[in-house]
């Protein structure tokens, strides 16, 4: 039985096929302005990929994520929070925590065996708490971001930052480049700064071990470093954090069908 | 050298027909703010000489320097004022200051001042901070909130999007009255959401100015939400940068169904004004 | 007076309101040592009041601050709101 899980994410779509819990082959691409031809796209190589399959022969499609109510022909729709519980939890059955960041959003879930989704905490709508946030200062920094990620692993001090907002914080880095602070000094400020907050949102459902850190953020390895001190334990952090979220819309679409049966 | 459309005209301006060494009391107020200072000095509780501008890496130095700029050509020196009052952001860092007051009291003191005491509620759109006050008929504070945390309702945030139109800040207003029809507004909760949509908004086609009235529209939103927690009470008025903002203030007034009270002094100086009414009541006790 | 200390931001309205005309009468202020995060402290005001306030380092994330206090679910009774004798003390969220 073949599914197949849509994350529709503030900046990238995601496309998981899964069959009986193996993956077939994942694609990711840029959202723009055209959700549905992105998604056409998507479909085109992620079905090529897995060998020619084709399309009716998908038994079921669940689609997540902020767009998710723009993908034509889902069979079901799953919240973002079910989906990256479900799919930490496949991909690390000890995950208790999972923590998505991405581009635009970040929440912590609190769950039990198998994804149950137990307590959320979301935190949306401002790009401190984000994905952007990072992306904002690295173009301050004029580094790429994963540049800026790997530079705030070699910091030699830690700097406050007092900006809790993208864009006054964009003004603070360089008033900090003015005053000659090293960039990787920066770096690790900008990574403690949003660490900080994913960790107080955390904290708000009680965090339990194991940990997992996913979504489009935990690819960046100055994040995974201010976010293991801030919360004083090891994250698990999987090889694709992007895809966790398609990850648990296909499982969740594989669970629909057992349902059915 | 690149166009900087977001810096707006520095100013300052003395009254010609007033004899300072005539007065009693010369008191001063020195407002820093983040992105721009004000410095007004009053003789005898009559406005005197004021200046307005943008405030440098250094706020003592930019209190010193919106001061000596506000006294040019008057023949005075900083000394000679008798009181001077410090506010604003870096209200604590004005060295030549006698005593420091927060901008939530100077603004309703000023906005009393230039309003007349019928004012209620007084809207300040800043630099990086957007604040809401009541005041009484005598300018003291009932009640108030700031928000310094989010560029949403700030001045940064509109400069944010003349930066990315390229457009001088101070056509922002105009430029985006300039439309046939309303647009839905873009985000009006996050200034880089929003910068992102009006992007979007670009490629699809969308003139300058209908982007602008998008931003514009959704900024008075945005204001009017954070008006909402302490209430609207007649009679109204906005200071701060973008109380000269008709794209902005406009848009805010049909909001609220109300009409913002108007003056014929520069809105953006209230906050010093006030410092120097306190600082010429400060004295005047000192006396005492 | 009614002192608001916080923001808005994209994800909500967070303020913490004192109200001045009733924490001026209070000798001890016992908000001080409730709060778990040092949030609260005393200053003398514009106005010569001697109140409590939020610190100026707690204002801009107030979110932050003040989440141990505030779980997802199963909202006890806030330290600070209920140690204050005159009823001076809210939170917005």
């Amino acid at each position: 039985m073949i599914t197949a899980g849509i994350d529709v994410g503030a900046k990238t779509i995601k496309l998981v096929l899964l069959e009986d819990g193996r993956n077939l082959a994942q694609r990711i691409a840029p959202a723009g302005f055209d959700t549905g031809s992105a998604l056409d796209q998507l479909w085109a190589e992620v079905l090529a990929a897995a060998g020619g399959i084709r399309r009716d022969g998908i038994a079921c499609v669940v689609a997540t994520g902020a767009g998710r109510k723009e993908v034509a022909g889902a069979d079901d729709l799953v919240t973002e929070v079910g989906a990256a519980a479900k799919g930490a939890c496949f991909l690390f059955p000890t995950a208790r925590t999972v923590i998505d960041v991405g581009a635009e959003e970040g929440r912590a879930v609190r769950c039990g065996d198998h994804g149950k989704v137990e307590d959320f905490a979301v935190n949306e709508k401002c790009a401190a708490g984000a994905g952007t946030f990072t992306e904002a200062m690295a173009r301050a920094l004029e580094v790429g971001v994963e540049e800026l990620g790997r530079m705030s692993l070699r910091a030699s001090k830690t700097v406050p930052m007092n900006a809790q907002c993208t864009v006054f914080a964009e003004s603070e880095v360089v008033s900090l480049l003015h005053a000659k602070t090293p960039k990787e000094d920066i770096s690790r400020a900008v990574h403690d700064a949003i660490a900080s907050r994913i960790t107080s949102m955390v904290r708000k459902v009680g965090f339990q071990k194991d940990v997992t850190l996913v979504g489009g953020m935990a690819r960046n390895p100055g994040f995974i470093d201010s976010m293991q001190r801030a919360l004083e334990t090891e994250v698990l952090v999987p090889a694709e954090p992007e895809f966790v979220g398609a990850l648990g819309a296909a499982l969740i679409a594989a669970e629909r069908v057992n349902e059915r049966a | 050298m690149a166009v900087e459309y977001w810096r707006w005209k520095e100013y300052n301006w003395h009254d010609p027909e007033l004899d300072p060494r005539a007065a009693q009391v010369l008191s001063g107020g020195v407002d820093v703010g983040s992105v721009s200072s004000q410095a007004v000095i009053m003789a005898d509780g009559k406005l005197y000489a004021y200046s307005n501008m943008r405030t440098g890496s250094d706020s003592p130095e930019s209190a010193r320097k919106a001061m000596e700029w506000a006294l040019e050509g008057t023949g005075l020196a900083i000394p000679d004022v008798h009181f001077v009052v410090g506010t604003g952001y870096g209200r604590v860092n004005v060295p030549f200051a006698q005593r420091a007051i927060t901008e939530i009291a100077c603004h309703a003191r000023g906005a009393n001042f230039m309003y007349g005491p019928v004012v209620r509620t007084v809207l300040d759109m800043g630099g990086q901070d957007c604040k809401a006050i009541h005041c009484d008929d005598k300018g003291k504070v009932q009640a108030f909130l700031m928000n310094d945390k989010c560029a949403a309702g700030t001045g940064r945030g509109m400069e944010v999007m003349a930066d990315l139109l390229s457009v001088p800040i101070e056509e922002v207003g105009s430029l985006s009255l300039s439309v046939d029809e309303e647009p839905p507004p873009v985000s009006s909760t996050c200034v880089v959401f929003a910068k992102s949509e009006a992007s979007g908004l670009m490629r699809a086609g969308w003139p300058k100015n209908r982007v602008l009235a998008a931003y514009c529209s959704a900024m008075a939103h945005r204001v009017c939400s954070l008006l909402d927690r302490i209430g609207m009470e007649k009679e109204f008025a906005i200071t701060g940068g973008i109380g000269k903002n008709a794209g902005v203030v406009s848009r805010l007034e049909k909001e609220l169904g109300v009409k913002a009270l108007k003056t014929d002094m520069d809105s953006q100086i209230a906050g010093a004004l006030g410092a120097a009414l306190f600082g010429r009541v400060l004295y005047v006790k000192s006396k005492e | 007076m009614l002192a608001n200390f916080g923001y808005k931001d994209g994800s909500g309205d967070f303020f913490i309101t004192v109200d001045t005309d009733g924490c001026v009468k209070c000798a001890d202020h016992p908000c001080i040592a409730a709060c778990p995060a040092g949030v609260l402290e005393i200053i003398v005001d514009d106005y010569d009041d001697t109140v409590c306030a939020v610190k100026d380092g707690h204002r801009k994330r107030i979110k932050y601050s003040c989440a141990p206090c505030k779980p997802a679910t199963g909202r006890p009774e806030l330290r600070c709101v209920a140690a204050c004798p005159a009823a001076a003390l809210a939170h917005s969220w």
